[in-house]
């Protein structure tokens, strides 16, 4: 088991120029931790990180997506998943803080935790490959090729809460965010 | 006496796409809908100048079309009245309270006449209008020949004032 934000610091020393989507507390540590990416955090209804990313994806063809989703926030938009390997973005790369609860909500279980298998869900709906970590050295190593590779690529990495990060909520949803994402990408 | 009834024309799918294009717009993303399955949508899947994108619930959709709006592109989300009423949190969320122009069009299922759609008997039509009303959602019912005229200018006022649209067809287009 990873600490969420070791993970998000080894993400951010090889990520490059590629646009971010993160969720919700991972979307504040990633702030945290990479404030100067093409960052875009107003994700707005649960569940459509994944959309949003493949809408990003399809319409900047030369630009790399990361979505950094929640393993609740993912089984709330499951069917993007089929969505997206039909899609077939070859620039979306699409990882899961999967840490098996409702963070934000109290920390409740979600539904099948310690049971379903994501990386298992992202393979059979057709992405291109699906990686597994739990160990930050593993991930560390893996990375360079999994953030060049052709996707969709999917990876599940198993985390739990790290150190305790600010919560802009007036940042996250306001118009400045996405001013600033439309200014980090060029349009 | 036996009365035959002539049905009123109704607007057609191929001016409904015309429309849609001279509002530049390049991406169509669907759930299938019963109202515009034949007229709108086959021809779109056939149309190398649009860019298909088949997702499995309708708020995916609404994401699809918000984001592809910082990367100025135009979309068009295809749908039936019971996807927009699934997506109605995203569409809150994300086109209302965030100000993205969303552009919808919504084929209004059980509605074949040319009356408003407030006033049809079916209860899931009914209510679709003053629902949009109530999230201060624009929208533009279609269903004559003709109608096809306000397309282009409405999504043109979507983009511009970067606020959703619902364009609302009554009747399955000719």
């Amino acid at each position: 088991m990873m600490k969420r934000d070791e993970c998000l610091k080894v993400i951010a020393k090889h990520h490059r120029d590629e646009i971010v989507v993160p969720v919700y507390q991972a979307a504040f540590e990633w702030l945290a931790i990479k404030p100067e990416a093409a960052n875009f955090i107003s994700v707005g209804a649960m569940g459509q990180a994944s959309s949003l990313a493949l809408g990003l994806a399809l319409g900047l063809p030369n630009r790399r997506v990361i979505v950094l989703d929640g393993d609740g926030s993912l089984l709330m938009n499951l069917g993007s998943l089929v969505t997206i390997a039909n899609a077939a973005p070859a620039n979306l790369l699409h990882f899961v803080c999967e840490n098996g609860t409702y963070e934000a909500n109290g920390g409740h279980p979600i539904p099948g935790k310690g049971k379903v298998n994501f990386a298992g869900l992202a393979r059979a709906a057709g992405y291109q490959a699906a990686h597994e970590f739990s160990d930050l050295a593993a991930l560390d190593a893996a990375l360079p090729a999994i953030l060049r590779a052709t996707g969709p690529v999917f990876v599940d990495l198993k985390v739990e809460r790290g150190a305790v990060y600010p919560e802009d909520f007036a940042y996250m949803h306001g118009a400045a965010a996405r001013e600033n994402f439309k200014a980090a990408i060029g349009k | 006496m036996n009365q035959t009834v002539v049905p009123a024309p109704s607007i057609s799918g191929a001016a409904i796409i015309e429309a849609i294009k001279r509002a530049g717009v390049e991406f169509v993303v669907s759930v299938p809908d019963r109202v515009t399955s034949e007229t709108v949508l086959r021809p779109i899947a056939a149309d190398p100048a649009l860019k298909l994108v088949r997702v499995c619930k309708e708020d995916e959709g609404i994401s699809i079309c918000a984001a592809l709006s910082f990367c100025d592109k135009r979309a068009l989300l295809l749908m039936q009245q019971t996807g927009l009423l699934d997506s109605l949190n995203s569409l809150r969320g994300i086109a209302v309270e965030y100000g993205l122009p969303v552009v919808m069009m919504v084929g209004l299922l059980g509605h074949e006449s040319g009356s408003p759609p407030v006033s049809s008997r079916k209860y899931g039509v009914r209510i679709v209008e003053p629902v949009l009303d109530a999230m201060g959602v624009a929208h533009e019912f279609l269903h004559a020949p003709g109608d096809e005229t306000r397309i282009t200018t409405a999504i043109e006022r979507a983009y511009a004032t970067r606020a959703p649209l619902a364009l609302l067809i009554g009747r399955t287009p000719a």
